[in-house]
């Protein structure tokens, strides 16, 4: 098997705390040793120096389309994005056609990840049948399949009983429950953030309340439950503050924040640009300040994508009209350390575990750090070289994102799966003759 | 050269009060059914997703007056009733190059959505939504004016179903850049507070009396059912706290006018009596649609 060492980069890892200057050497896939001066005959080796050699970054939020809309995306062109956007291991939504309800679909998610993807694949099976909110999906055999976790993202369990049965179930089998946290009842009809600006636009809004009702729900029952609980996308001060209190009586809840939340507030929207258009939307600054401090803090145990594209011609229509969502996987480093970074907000080791630790404590995929023996899963990036993003050479088949034509400083180098590189940054492989060559 | 008209929002002053001129110098022409040619070989598609008498009528009349030529296309008998996306309707119609299109939609924001895909055909905003009614405002500016001598200071009481109403914000932009001091009434889900910071001098209350009070114009918006989720008031609890009868007339100032931008719906928001009093210059409204919309489109058409 193959075998590599990156040489002299900044060894951060969060789980251990190490930040120094070190040597990674890789064989079989799997970490062999973390040092100085590593010597191991017959090994390419990579010139990390001036470059930061992290864990293998988790995404735990990414729709992959795949079955069932692969006009949009599919688990081989969304693996792509992640890898080049420095992701080793990504987690996909079950809101596929058909619904990943059942292993058979679980099965088929692993098989053609295996076959196609360039990074690991975890898949979150749904709550209930069909995530139609009435019937509990087989969960038991999804987990033996492979899901990490239950979730029906995108379509809220809205009937209380059945999420507590649901999140009876999840805690038998020792999976953590996802909520996209949102009543339906209060979001009906809304396009955009309620606010001045939908008041302004003529848009319908989508009241925070709508959202921080059902993260007050779920944490209920999840103390009512002992499960473990996970708010997907968390957006509102009121959430966030909910998420504070929860944790500081003991309860097991986690919650996730996109780079979107954190970046953009509701009037940073061109007029009517789809592009902006996603759910939960992008709120007021005021929640904006509160999600940044909830990272701060350590409300938020992870940042996530939810990487969600949707071809060109559903998000050309009347704003209404566009389904929500936008890309994530290729900007999520370089927003994060544009704004929480850079800005002094938040340390680097500090984003580390936001996109290592943290999604693998809620999650337990076994990833996220840099051991002798673990998985070789590495991301190393930068956080300094300028460019900017053009969604135009995204490697999802979607061009959906509010980042096109960004400046960023920083971002990701070169990823490595299972102590393979899948991806490298553009001229990279020339100009370091030991790397094989981009694979893209 | 003016690109088209999306909305008030982004006008300045300098810029409304020539349209509201042009418009004052049109009224003789129309009010004579004369024609002119000062837009003689232009072509004016105008494209109705809604359904509309009185905007697509206005237009299409103003058109003629000054030598256009206008065709009038609405939603059901065209290819959007076969499944055509609004791009690529708009796209076909841009091939044929029209010299401008006139767009209602029900759809906030429609028009701006086109005007960014269609940069070649200036696009006129004949209502989008719940989001703005520019000619609309202008036709309420103009008739305002025919009666007073300035906007500054006057006391606008709007009254209705404001978060609805495009014809509310489009007026709310107008009258605040000219200094109005404009009071928006109606009940609480149909007045978001938000409101209230949308332009300067902009104040609101859920008590029609107070909104009326002092008044030098009352300008009454119908319910647009057909854009709720549920019904806010019944018909006949809306018209007791909200509807405009005689007896509010006394409030208001003694030579305050009645507007509406129709269609009015009579023992809703407005009784009969109003209407039809002496007050009531919702004709006058449809009577100056005509000129300012020649306005608009000599400003965008002509040389």
């Amino acid at each position: 098997m193959s075998k590599l060492v990156i040489r002299n980069g900044r060894v951060m890892d969060p789980a251990s705390g190490l930040d120094a200057i070190r040597d990674v050497a890789i064989e079989d896939g799997r970490i062999a040793a973390i040092g100085e001066d590593l010597a191991l005959p017959g090994a390419s080796e990579l010139d990390a120096s001036g470059l930061i050699v992290a864990p293998g970054f988790i995404d735990m939020h990414v729709h992959l389309r795949e079955p069932g809309f692969e006009y949009a995306e599919t688990i081989e062109s969304g693996s792509r994005a992640a890898a080049a956007g420095g992701f080793t291991s990504i987690c996909c939504m079950p809101n596929t056609s058909p619904v990943n309800d059942s292993a058979t679909v679980t099965s088929y998610i692993i098989e053609r990840a295996e076959r196609h993807a360039m990074v690991n694949v975890f898949p979150i099976g749904a709550i209930t049948k069909n995530s139609a909110g009435e019937e509990l999906a087989a969960i038991g055999l999804m987990k033996a399949a492979g899901i990490v976790a239950i979730s029906d993202d995108g379509r809220p369990v809205m009937n209380a009983r059945v999420m507590r049965r649901a999140m009876e179930t999840a805690r038998s089998f020792g999976l953590p429950v996802i909520d996209h946290c949102e009543d339906l009842h209060l979001s009906a009809g809304g396009d955009m953030n309620e606010g001045i600006d939908s008041v302004r636009l003529g848009l319908r809004g989508i009241p925070a309340a709508s959202e921080d009702v059902m993260v007050a729900r779920d944490i209920l029952l999840a103390e009512l439950t002992g499960a473990r609980f996970h708010v997907a996308h968390i957006s509102s001060r009121h959430s966030v503050e909910m998420l504070a209190f929860a944790k500081a009586r003991g309860l097991a809840v986690t919650c996730e924040a996109t780079p979107h939340h954190f970046a953009l507030a509701d009037n940073a929207m061109p007029p009517y640009d789809s592009n902006y258009k996603m759910k939960p939307p992008l709120r007021s600054a005021c929640d904006l300040a509160a999600v940044t401090e909830g990272i701060i803090s350590g409300a938020v145990d992870a940042i996530a994508s939810d990487h969600a594209p949707h071809a060109g011609s559903e998000k050309m229509q009347e704003f209404e009209k566009c389904p929500f969502g936008i890309l994530g996987l290729e900007t999520a480093m370089g927003v994060t350390l544009d704004r929480l970074v850079h800005t002094g907000k938040i340390t680097l080791m500090r984003m580390l575990e936001l996109f290592t630790t943290g999604p693998d404590r809620v999650l337990n995929l076994n990833r996220g750090r840099l051991a002798a023996g673990a998985p070789a899963d590495i991301t190393i990036f930068d956080t300094e070289r300028a460019w900017t993003y053009d969604v135009n050479r995204s490697a999802s088949k979607s061009r959906n994102s509010p980042f096109h034509g960004y400046s960023f400083r920083g971002g990701p180098v070169a990823t490595i799966v299972n102590g393979k590189i899948v991806w490298t940054a553009d001229g990279l492989g020339s100009a370091s003759p030991g790397l094989p060559s981009a694979s893209q | 050269m003016p690109s088209g008209l999306l909305g008030i929002e982004p006008l300045d002053r300098v810029e409304i009060e020539a349209i509201l001129d042009r418009a004052k110098s049109f009224q003789p022409q129309q009010t004579a059914r004369r024609k002119s040619d000062q837009l003689r070989g232009r072509m004016i598609v105008n494209l109705f997703f809604e359904a509309s008498t009185r905007t697509r009528t206005s237009f299409e009349i103003a058109a003629k007056r000054l030598g256009a030529d206008a065709i009038s296309i609405t939603a059901t008998g065209s290819s959007v009733s076969k499944g055509e996306s609004l791009v690529d309707t708009l796209n076909t119609l841009g091939a044929m190059h029209p010299d401008a299109i006139v767009m209602r939609h029900a759809a906030s924001g429609a028009p701006h959505f086109l005007a960014r895909h269609l940069v070649e055909t200036p696009i006129i905003n004949a209502g989008d939504g719940t989001h703005e009614h520019p000619t609309q405002a202008l036709l309420d500016a103009r008739t305002i004016l025919d009666r007073r001598s300035s906007l500054e200071g006057l006391r606008v009481a709007i009254i209705g179903d404001i978060a609805h109403s495009r014809v509310a914000r489009s007026n709310v932009y107008l009258l605040s850049k000219f200094g109005a001091q404009i009071v928006l009434c109606g009940p609480a889900s149909l007045l978001p507070p938000e409101l209230a910071r949308l332009a300067p001098g902009v104040t609101l209350t859920h008590k029609i009396e107070d909104a009326i009070r002092g008044a030098d114009v009352i300008m009454m918006l119908r319910v647009q059912l057909e854009r709720q989720h549920e019904p806010a008031f019944s018909a006949n609890e809306y018209f007791q706290f909200y509807g405009l009868r005689l007896e509010h007339m006394t409030l208001a100032k003694p030579d305050a006018i009645v507007m509406h931008p129709g269609p009015i719906n009579r023992g809703r928001e407005i009784s009969s009596e109003v209407a039809d009093s002496q007050r009531s210059v919702i004709l006058n409204q449809v009577e100056n649609g005509i000129a300012v919309r020649m306005a608009v489109l000599e400003r965008i058409l002509g040389n």
